[in-house]
Parts: C-alpha cells; structure tokens; sequence
C-alpha cells in the first residue's frame, strides 16, 4: 500500500508516520510537500499533527490554503482513504471536509497525556479491525481539541454512526470526568459521510509499539491495510 | 542621525567600569563611538564573556576519549556516542527574562538552546528543564505572583517546544522563598548527528560570503546579554523591552534549513544570532576563524525603519542565524531559503585583516579587531570570603513531629510532589523516542535514526549548596550519575548551568569557586567531561541573593534496550533492597526545612569512590536480569523514595519493609538525605543472586522487605507506621495541579 503523509511547514508528526508506516508495518510512506498539487498514485493520504503555520491563527485556517489541500479535497471526493490525525484534524474541519471545528481546550492548557477511547463504529475503513465498544489507549497532545459543533450537526453525525471514537475511562464509561478537553459528547474522531475520511485528535502513530505504553494506535493502520486487501479481493 | 556623545554617565550606563573603558582606549588607540561603546558592552557583559567566572570554569575537566567538540570551542560540546553517531548538548539559563514575563522569557530560552543545538548541525531530539520558583502554596508569602511565573514559564516552554516538535521529557523544578521574584528557568537540549556533519562557528575562507538568514532584525531584546548581567531591581519590569519574542514556527524552519543547508555542504560556517545578536556572531565567527569581517548594516533584512547601527547590531530578535558561505555556492542558499519562505540576504564577507568591520552603506560605523572582544575581555579574580562550615543540627533542638503525617506533607510539597502538572502540558511524546519519559529518575530517549537509548537527567539542590556549596556541587553531580545508573546507563558527559548571586559580593564568589570545585572534583570521578555550560550570575531580588544552584544536566547511553529500568515497583511480591551505607542526621533535609521551616546543619558528604562502585555494580545487576526497578533515595529520604516507587507507576503497588534501628529518632531513620542509597526491587527467585552479586563488590544490600499490598507500611523500632496507597497518591499527584487550577488567578496586567 502506498501511503501520503503530507508536509506542511511547522509539521511535527509527519516523520513519526512515516517512520511508524515504514517500520512497524513495512508500507510504503513518502512524504508530499505542501506546494504539490497531486495526490495520484496513492493509496491513502495522512495529515499529520504538528504546528502547521505555528497555528498562530486558528489551527489549521491557513494550511486549508495550501496547494495540496485541492489536490485532497479531489482524492477524498473519488473515495480514497484520508486520515487527519490532531493538526490534520484541525485542518480538515477548516477545509470543509469535516463538520465541526476544534476549539481550545476546556482548561485551557495544552494535554500530552494517554487517554482511554470507546470504539463507536467497527465498520469504517479506518476502524474494522476492532470491534464496537473496544477500549483503546492512545495519547493526545494538543491545545486546542475540544470538539464543537451545532446541536444539528452532532445529531447527523450520531445518527449517521459516524462518531469513530469518543473519550471514556478504563471500562469504556463516556464521562464527563474522562474528557480530556471538554470536547462536545466526548467526541474524539469522526467520520465524514461517506467513510472514507477520519479526523481524530488521539495520535495512532503513537501507539504502535509495546515501548511507548500502547500498541492500540495499530488498529487504525491495520484496518486501513485490510481494507486495501479487501479492495483487491 | 547623530550618536550620543560618550560621556562617564554613558559609559556608566553601559555597565563598563573606568578601568575597562582605558581597556578599550588601549585596544582602539582613540576613544570608541557610541556604536563601539554599545558592542564593547555586550560582548564584555558576563553573560558573554565569563570575565568573572572564567578562571573557575577552567578547572572543570573537559577532556575524554569521547569528546569531539570541546567545551568553549563552539556553541555546544560534542560527544561520541558510537557507529559514527556523535551527541551535541547543553543547558542554558533564561533566568531573568523569565522573571520579568516569563512566558516569553521562557519561550525565548527553549529557542536559544535548541538553536546552540542544530547550530552544531545536530537535529534536536529532546529537552529537559530545570526551574526553580519561590512558594505557590496557598498562604506564602508572594504566592500569586510566584503561581503567575509558574503557569508563564510553564506555557512559554510549552508552547515553543510544542510548536517545534522537540519533546521536554524530563526536568525537576524545586520551589523555595529564596527564589521568589528570581525564578530559574535552564533548559538543555540535546541533539543527534554523525561526526561528519559537525558544523563550525568559524568565517573561514577569506572572501567567502556572509549571508543572514532567518527573521528580520526588529528592536525587541536590545542588549538583553547586558541585561542579564545585572541584579533585578524594582525598576527592572522598565527592562522589559529587553526580552524577545519568540516564534518557534519561524525557528521551526529555520531549523530545517538550515539542516538541509548544511547538508548541502556549502556551509563553511555557522553560528546563531543568540545574546548580542549580530555583534556577537560576527566577532566570535571572525576571532575563531583568526580572520576578519566586513558587514554591511543596510543590506541586514529589518522588521522596524529608522533603525541606527546601535540598534541593529545590539538587537536580541530571535530565530537569526549567520552563515559564511563557500564563494560560488551562494545559489544553495536562495534555493533552499525560498523554498522554505524564510529572509534571507548577503550582507558581508570574510577579510584577512581581523578586524570586525561594520558598514552603513558608505559609512563605517564600527572597526575593531575581533580578537579583543572575545579573546582580550577582561577577567576578573574576585574576592572570595573565607569559608566557615556550618554547625551541625542539633537534633534535640528538633521537636519531634507525627511521622506519619510529615510524610504525606512532604509528598504534597510541590517540591516532592508529581510535577504532572507541568509536563502534561509538553508534549513528551512527539518523535516517539520516550521511552521512560517524565516522572522517573533519568529520562531515556530510542533516537531512531542512530538507533541509540539515550539517557539524560538534570539535577541541582539549592539547599544543600547553600549549607555547603562544594558539598552542593558534588551532591548534584552524584545525584545525576546515579539518576542514570538507576535507569540502566553508563554516564558519558555533562553540560553545567551555574545560578548563583552578584560575584562581586565575596560571600557569594566564595560560594561559586566552591561549588565549582565540588562539580569539577566529582565530575573527574565519575569520569564526565564538561561539554559546556552557561553561567547565570546576579540572580537577585531585592531582599537578597539566591541560594547559590548549580545544575548538572548529564547524558548516558543504554546499551541495551532490555537494561531500561524505571522507579517505579513491578508487582507484587518483589524483594524490596537499600543499597549503600547507612546514615543518620536530618542536616539539610528537606524534612528539616518542609516540617519543620529550617535550612540548616552540616549536610552528610558525598563519598564519591563509593558512588562509582554502588552505580557500576547497580548498572551489572540490571545486565545481568537481577532488578525490576531502580529508585535514587534523595529528596524526603527512604520514606519518600518508598513511596514514590509504590504509586509513580501505572499501578500503584503496596510494600511492606522493615527498617533497622540505626540508634536515632524515627524521622532520622525515615527522612535523612545520605547521598549513595539506591532503592531496587527483584524477583525473589534472584534472592541469593542478588545478595551474592552485591557482597562480591563490597556494596552494603540490605533486604527490607516485600512488594505487595494495599498500603506503605514501614516497621521501625516497634511502631508499625501505614499508609493506605490511595492517600500517599492523592497528596503526591494532586497537590500541584490543585494549587495552580483551583487558586489561579487571572495573569498579572502587562
């Protein structure tokens, strides 16, 4: 499988994908520039976490601007996977591609620390190897991830079974005492309408191997590469 | 425009003495103009010239088989660590800027470490902080001021770190009177590159290009390295214009750049534009590489108009770095520079004279040979006051406190309490290399482009300099070794930040040449070079100076990823171990200072033989598969030390051990600070392996007891002290967070 992780400038969390696709699943990783204008050719399309633009307007407002972001907005429309992860999440809502935004944490701090997710929906190319109601750890870090939207909104989205992840305790409890940054119904992760783009604040690539505390984040890479073999069956 | 005429209150005002100012007619041969006056002052201030610790620094021991850079050659030392891979690293103080707004202050400091880092051509890979903040508990006195330098400096490293995609995974920070109003804030970094790609801060190559790249030149920080050579006053907040703005995106590219410029191989020198801006990379670039300098001020990119040479050359605008250019290879700089959106213009060149030239257009506004203002500063032998020890404590002078309750205070001290706090708001995890990240005696870091586990701790004890500074200096360089021993390392250099008060006053020189002596003593007995370092001298408020804090951040390796060994119990039913020789006395204990409100007595010294046999026979242990889990006993004692192994884990585990009668009191037993003790845990099937791997190296292991349980238990002299897990974590984990959410106040107006 051939994988896109973009590059903007002030990304952060781009190598750690790559190393992370390259080396804890032997995939294909390269990494495209924000000033490219096409994505054929790949299989999925990762928007990294990091600072893209130093976030000093809202996050993400201006990396929307970017040359590549047509050239998402045009891959998300024919189907491909595209996966934003924290920053990528940001700048997927600016982009339209996602509903919502992503606002400033409730305690207005910054959080780097591991979180417990109730898995919402197992049949999503982004979520099929677990299974529904699975407890997952894996790490935020972010200023800014507290999920918002309109009443109306967060009803499709709940309707549509498209809220991939919400934040719970250790026994998949969705309380207000486990969300972490004051996120509207806990939400962590969605869907768009068609399922093939996911914007969630948790870092997967983070979580990938037993040394780091946590080797949940590898459902998401696993379903994405068992979806791909799905496709070719 | 026209320059003030150099009057004595001028020169008064530059901080140069008379004596220095006949230096500088004797240097020039003619009085100096205004410009030249302001560069002679920067480039003479403290900060940049070590005038008045030069002569102590030179007795820290700064060579070894290891060592490829040298302390004092570059911005940083660098250090071999194997297969070509080679480490850069050092600490740096940005005490006083924090002081006077201490988010930028603080921000301003992680940018001008991390820039000393990849200056060297080293990607950084990590930082660690060392702070020091005066009492934010509820009723002390100052509180909410010191809880607004916390939160500042706190989100101001947060936020350049974050941004810049360098994790902070590890640091200390003590909180004490002595530093309200005069907080600490030293930052290390360290970074990763092949002894190959080691850049140097030199203009070689006469006629070569001097190219700046990087932000404009605006007028914030002017003369901050001035700055930070003077006492802080009540009049210092005027200052403010002194400190920078930092914009870790703009570094965040300058950083990739420059990287991808050096690569390019057509960099025949490099040094950033930190203290003293342009003055000082020009100068030092033209002296290290016994060349001179041409610069022209107007080709300098601006953010401001109207900027005079004195401004522009002394200016502190951060995220700037100068490059010297190979001729003919100047189109890698557009190339790369464009691509990356950042300013970038030629602006002078490398001249065979040694003199440091600096041009407005037509204009020569300043001509001074380079040399003299960095090799030819002066250097000053102060006064040092004699050295009377302190009497030791008196323990029937201490009245005897419930031990049961002194426990849990000393845990929710925010000194001894988890700092999680703080660190859950750096991002410790970005470039997925921590592997033990905050909260455990020594950070360790899989770089995994060298492949190599790297180790790093930082540590200082203010209290025990300040009873006895050359006890001081060999405590925290102890501390840091066996931090790292305790997480399975083998320590290879150290980088030093020395915080002490105005050197002027003989009372605080003697307290410098002292500790001084204690860091380089221990650092030759364990076998640590100094790569560098930064001295942060004039730390004072107006009811006095600082207890005098040097902090030792030091650097290992691991050499196997299976040796990794964290503080925290395993599981229960483990054998529960003290190694290293007993001791008694509560002499500058932070018992004695936390319960009892008292900084005194002789503190137990350091035997340092014993310290390198109890570490290396540790480090063989934990090869040989025989311990679970490591703990420095330090701050708070055994006690603490037990109960930060039962609850700093992913579970908190239960312990039940029984300590021997050394003759004393229960709170000698429980909370005395002897240096060289070491808490380990094992499997009870290595029992007698351990026993027998201990004796055999002549270190004292004593069994006190087994992991498992519901509580801290502790048997001393017939009294069965019990603490259920569940309180000793509430008032360790929480008590920081409680005070800095809960009672925090909306930050000070600027």
């Amino acid at each position: 499988m051939r994988f896109a992780v973009l590059r903007f400038p002030g990304s952060n969390c781009d190598q750690d994908c790559l190393r992370t696709l390259r080396d804890s699943f032997g995939e294909k990783a390269e990494s495209v520039w924000h000033k490219d204008t096409s994505l054929r050719g790949f299989d999925t399309i990762i928007v990294p976490g990091g600072f893209s633009y130093g976030d000093y307007l809202r996050c993400g407002a201006i990396a929307r601007y970017s040359p590549v972001m047509r050239a998402v907005a045009e891959e998300a429309a024919r189907g491909t996977p595209v996966l934003g992860i924290c920053n990528g999440f940001q700048i997927l809502c600016e982009a339209g591609l996602l509903p919502g935004a992503l606002v400033r944490n409730r305690g207005l701090h910054f959080i780097c620390r591991q979180v417990h997710l109730l898995l919402e929906n197992d049949t999503s190319l982004f979520t099929r190897a677990g299974h529904t109601g699975q407890v997952l750890r894996i790490p935020v870090a972010h200023g800014e991830g507290c999920y918002f939207a309109d009443e109306a909104t967060l009803r499709r989205l709940e309707d549509g079974n498209r809220v991939a992840f919400r934040y719970c305790d250790a026994h998949g409890e969705v309380t207000a005492e486990n969300n972490p940054n004051g996120s509207l119904r806990n939400i962590a992760g969605i869907l768009n309408e068609s399922g093939n783009v996911l914007g969630m604040m948790p870092h997967p690539e983070r979580a990938c191997e037993e040394r780091l505390g946590s080797t949940d984040g590898r459902i998401v890479f696993e379903s994405l590469l068992g979806s791909a073999l799905a496709a070719t069956r | 425009m026209k320059e003030p005429a150099i009057t004595p209150e001028i020169i008064a005002r530059h901080g140069i003495t008379p004596e220095e100012y006949q230096r500088i007619r004797g240097i020039l041969g003619r009085d100096p103009n205004f410009t030249e006056l302001g560069i002679f002052s920067v480039m003479w201030s403290e900060h940049c010239s070590y005038k008045n610790s030069r002569p102590e620094l030179k007795k820290f021991p700064v060579t070894g088989e290891r060592i490829l850079v040298k302390a004092g050659e570059e911005n940083a030392g660098v250090l071999d660590v194997g297969d070509g891979w080679a480490v850069a690293f050092k600490i740096e103080s940005h005490n006083h800027p924090s002081a006077i707004e201490p988010f930028q202050g603080a921000a301003t400091g992680v940018g001008g470490i991390i820039r000393d880092i990849f200056t060297m051509g080293a990607r950084p890979v990590f930082l660690l902080d060392s702070l020091r903040f005066g009492p934010v508990d509820k009723n002390a006195p100052g509180a909410a001021a010191n809880r607004h330098l916390l939160s500042g400096v706190v989100s101001g490293i947060a936020h350049y770190g974050n941004c810049i995609g360098v994790p902070t995974v590890g640091g200390e920070t003590w909180f004490d009177e002595t530093y309200s109003g005069n907080p600490l804030v030293n930052v290390f970094c360290l970074g990763v590159l092949r002894h190959d790609q080691i850049a140097r801060g030199a203009a070689k190559g006469v006629g070569n290009p001097v190219f700046y790249v990087g932000a404009e030149t605006g007028r914030d920080g002017l003369a901050g390295a001035a700055f930070a050579s003077r006492e802080l006053t009540e009049e210092s907040k005027e200052d403010r214009p002194a400190v920078q703005v930092g914009d870790p995106f703009r570094e965040k590219l300058l950083l990739e750049a420059c990287l991808e410029l050096l690569a390019s191989g057509c960099v025949a020198g490099i040094q950033d534009m930190g203290a003293a801006g342009l003055t000082c990379s020009t100068c030092e670039t033209a002296s290290r590489g016994g060349n001179g300098i041409d610069v022209d001020l107007d080709s300098v990119p601006k953010r401001e108009e109207g900027m005079t040479p004195y401004e522009i050359l002394l200016s502190e605008s951060q995220e700037r770095m100068l490059v010297i250019v190979n001729k003919g290879q100047e189109g890698n700089v557009r190339e790369i520079f464009e691509k990356w959106d950042l300013p970038y213009a030629q602006i002078g060149r490398v001249t065979d004279d040694g003199i440091m030239r600096i041009r407005a257009g037509d204009r020569v506004v300043a001509e001074i040979p380079a040399s003299s203002l960095t090799d030819q500063a002066p250097v000053y032998h102060r006064e040092a006051a004699p050295w009377i020890a302190p009497a030791p404590l008196d323990i029937a002078n201490v009245p005897v406190a419930d031990n049961s309750e002194a426990l849990l205070r000393l845990l929710s001290h925010p000194t001894l309490a988890s700092k999680r706090w703080i660190w859950d708001q750096y991002d410790h995890m970005v470039r997925n290399g921590a592997v033990v990240g905050p909260g455990s005696d020594a950070a360790v870091f899989l770089e995994r482009e060298c492949g190599k586990l790297l180790a790093a701790s930082v540590d200082g004890n203010g209290l025990i300099t300040s009873l006895d500074p050359r006890e001081g200096g060999r405590r925290c360089v102890a501390e840091a070794a066996r931090n790292l021993a305790c997480s399975g390392a083998v320590p290879l250099g150290a980088t030093d930040n020395l915080n002490f008060g105005n050197p002027h006053k003989p009372e605080i020189f003697r307290q410098l040449r002292d500790a001084v002596e204690g860091l380089a003593e221990a650092c030759r007995v364990f076998g640590t070079p100094v790569t560098g370092g930064n001295v942060s001298l004039y730390n004072e408020n107006p009811s006095g100076p600082i207890d005098p804090t040097p902090v030792i951040a030091m650097v290992g390796l691991v050499e196997d990823e299976a040796h990794v060994t964290r503080q925290s119990f395993r599981g229960q039913g483990d054998d529960i171990w003290l190694l290293g020789e007993r001791a008694a006395g509560l002499d500058g204990s932070q018992f004695l200072l936390i319960v009892h409100g008292r900084k005194e007595g002789r503190p137990p010294q350091t035997d340092l033989a014993a310290e390198v046999a109890l570490h290396s026979a540790l480090r063989d242990a934990i090869r040989a598969g025989l311990v679970r889990s490591a703990h420095d006993c330090a701050e708070g004692g055994i006690a603490v030390a037990l109960a930060e192994s039962c609850i700093s884990g992913p579970a908190l585990v239960g312990a039940e051990v029984g300590l021997p009668d050394d003759g004393g009191r229960d709170d000698e037993s429980l909370f005395h600070e002897a240096p060289g003790r070491i808490l380990v845990s094992s499997a009870p099937e290595h029992r007698a392996a351990l026993e027998k791997h201990f004796a055999g190296r002549g270190i004292p292991a004593r069994h006190l007891g087994t992991t498992g349980g519901d509580a801290l238990v502790i048997r001393l002299r017939g009294t069965d002290y019990h603490w259920p897990l569940g309180r000793l974590h509430r008032a360790w984990d929480k008590s920081l967070g409680i005070l800095m959410d809960t009672v925090a106040e909306p930050l000070a107006a600027h």
